[in-house]
């Protein structure tokens, strides 16, 4: 891609017309970095010669407080202001690592529970991504019709736990509230018009000839450069690695339900651009529809509050747990002493990882290709910094 | 492959670098290896056909309190198995070598550990602050981190 900047820059006499590199900052505060982060980008005229992130700016402590709350329980909140727009996943990760450290078995009613609010999660995650994706990409429409549904699902959330953004429903061996009466078929009704709003912004937007035009080819990200950045979640399954974490590592009982792993395909652009993430958002979630109408079908009685511990006091030892979030692979690393706190809790988050990446990808491409392809990665600072 | 005998193939390249292993009792099998070598073993474990840890989950620095440590969870996409590598250097002298040559996935999260425990990667390319701000002093999840009083004049409140 360098190559072409120079071909650009020459004028019909052969001259060339390369001129001085310039430092660009694009944000902390700009509305495509989706957050407060800061690219140094270094331009050659309109051209990326590289890009230097800098982040920081939403950073909390998460780590450190971990280690000073009361109990395990108690990290739980902080869990969920880590990916503020994909809390129920990540309190997910956190819950089944400490419980894997417990040893606690769950009843099958929770798992159902916890697959339905994850996979409802990831649909209202990828419903954002795309949204603004697309206003980035000057489409304003979808992020509407979008936004239009996502109310449903904060609505379901909202009648089950109270809390629309930041739940602190899932709780270590159960969840903080039962699903009631009216979440089933409530739930059935938003699966079912669903599919009519993803179908309508498929038309919409995805095929789109502007859409193809600003993300096709850009910003490619092979298969194994993606592989030895730990890149994770739509990212990695766009460079066309068959990977997911809900059938490849399996947790919890996703091995009950039929669904496909979505991997980019390259109907437009090629393999690993920023259409086939975009795609392989959009594709999922029809899959996690699918997913969400078989739990819903299936869903077993029990008690969830049954397997909860009085009191959590781990034996001594070190866990590493992941989960499938909406970006990708969420997991935490939990060293446990003889306590009721942990002694160390590392969050690796997806999109940290992932960001990692644009200095790779970003080189070589037009500075307004450079809007697209961080809106692909699809980052939420609130995670990278933690 | 199981965690044995991915530590009886490290034991035959590396001998005595290969400090300690604990497979039975432990929720993740981790080996430990001598913190000098731990570039050495990570190509190996990287590039090696049986082994093939082509991802690097996680890297985190812990403060065993005198000791600082390194994990480091694999994951082979291959092959679809998984190992934990320890390495512990002394807090007086936090020196370890980079693994950024074998998986670029870890320079972020070395200059991640850097930042908050202060342990000197060796031979990272770009080895500075990535969470905190480049003034900031001290390495904050240290368990003797006392907070500053003052930031760049301004009373920190607690």
């Amino acid at each position: 891609m360098i190559e072409t900047s120079f071909d650009i820059a020459k004028t019909s006499t052969g001259k060339s017309l390369r001129t001085e590199e310039m430092v660009v900052n694009m944000g902390p505060q700009h509305p495509s970095t989706h957050g407060v982060l800061r690219l140094e980008v270094v331009l050659d005229g309109e051209i990326v010669v590289d890009v230097i992130p800098h982040i920081g700016y939403l950073h909390r402590c998460f780590e450190k407080h971990c280690e000073h709350m009361t109990n395990y329980q108690q990290v739980i909140p902080y869990v969920d202001r880590m990916d503020y727009v994909a809390a129920m996943t990540n309190e997910m990760a956190f819950v089944s690592v400490v419980e894997k450290l417990l040893k606690i078995e769950v009843p099958e009613r929770v798992h159902y529970i916890r697959i339905i609010m994850a996979e409802l999660q990831r649909i209202a995650s990828h419903q954002i991504a795309i949204g603004t994706f697309g206003i980035d990409m000057g489409a304003f429409t979808p992020f509407l019709y979008y936004f239009r549904d996502r109310e449903k699902i904060l609505d379901l959330f909202e009648m089950t736990c109270g809390a629309r953004l930041l739940y602190n429903y899932m709780w270590i061996g159960g969840l903080s509230h039962d699903l009631p009466p009216q979440f089933i078929g409530q739930a059935k009704d938003f699966c079912r018009d669903f599919k009519k709003t993803l179908q309508e912004v498929n038309d919409l937007l995805n095929y789109n000839e502007i859409f193809i035009k600003r993300t096709a080819n850009v910003g490619v990200l092979p298969k194994d450069l993606a592989i030895n950045y730990a890149c994770s979640g739509p990212m990695l399954r766009a460079s066309g690695v068959d990977f997911d974490l809900r059938r490849d590592d399996p947790y919890t009982l996703y091995d009950r339900f039929e669904w496909d792993v979505i991997v980019g395909k390259g109907e437009v652009g090629v393999v690993g651009d920023v259409w086939n993430r975009n795609m392989v958002r959009q594709k999922e979630m029809w899959e996690s529809l699918r997913i969400i109408e078989q739990a819903l079908a299936s869903l077993p009685e029990g008690d969830v509050q049954k397997a909860i511990p009085k009191r959590i006091r781990p034996v001594p030892g070190d866990v590493y747990g992941r989960v499938e979030g909406p970006r990708g692979e969420i997991g935490f690393y939990i060293v446990a002493e003889d306590s009721v706190t942990p002694y160390r809790v590392k969050g690796r988050a997806p999109a940290f990882v992932n960001l990692s990446v644009i200095g790779e990808i970003a080189k070589g491409a037009m500075l307004a290709d450079l809007v697209a392809i961080v809106g692909s990665i699809d980052i939420v600072l609130g995670e990278v910094d933690r | 492959m199981t965690p044995q005998e991915i530590y009886d193939i490290l034991k035959t390249q590396f001998g005595d670098a290969v400090l300690e292993v604990k497979i039975e009792g432990a929720r993740d099998p981790f080996i430990k290896i001598q913190p000098d070598k731990i570039n050495d073993v990570a190509r190996f474990v990287h590039n090696n056909e049986q082994l093939q840890f082509d991802y690097l989950m996680c890297l985190s620095g812990v403060d065993y309190k005198g000791k600082l440590g390194v994990t480091y969870n694999l994951y082979s996409m291959v092959h679809r198995h998984k190992i934990t590598l320890k390495i512990e250097v002394p807090t007086e002298s936090p020196d370890a070598p980079s693994v950024e040559s074998v998986w670029k996935s870890a320079n972020w999260h070395e200059r991640e550990a850097f930042d908050m425990y202060g342990i000197n990667f060796l031979g990272h390319p770009d080895l500075r602050r990535i969470l905190l701000p480049d003034d900031w002093e001290g390495y904050p999840l240290r368990k003797d981190y006392q907070v500053p009083e003052f930031y760049n004049g301004m009373k920190v409140p607690y």
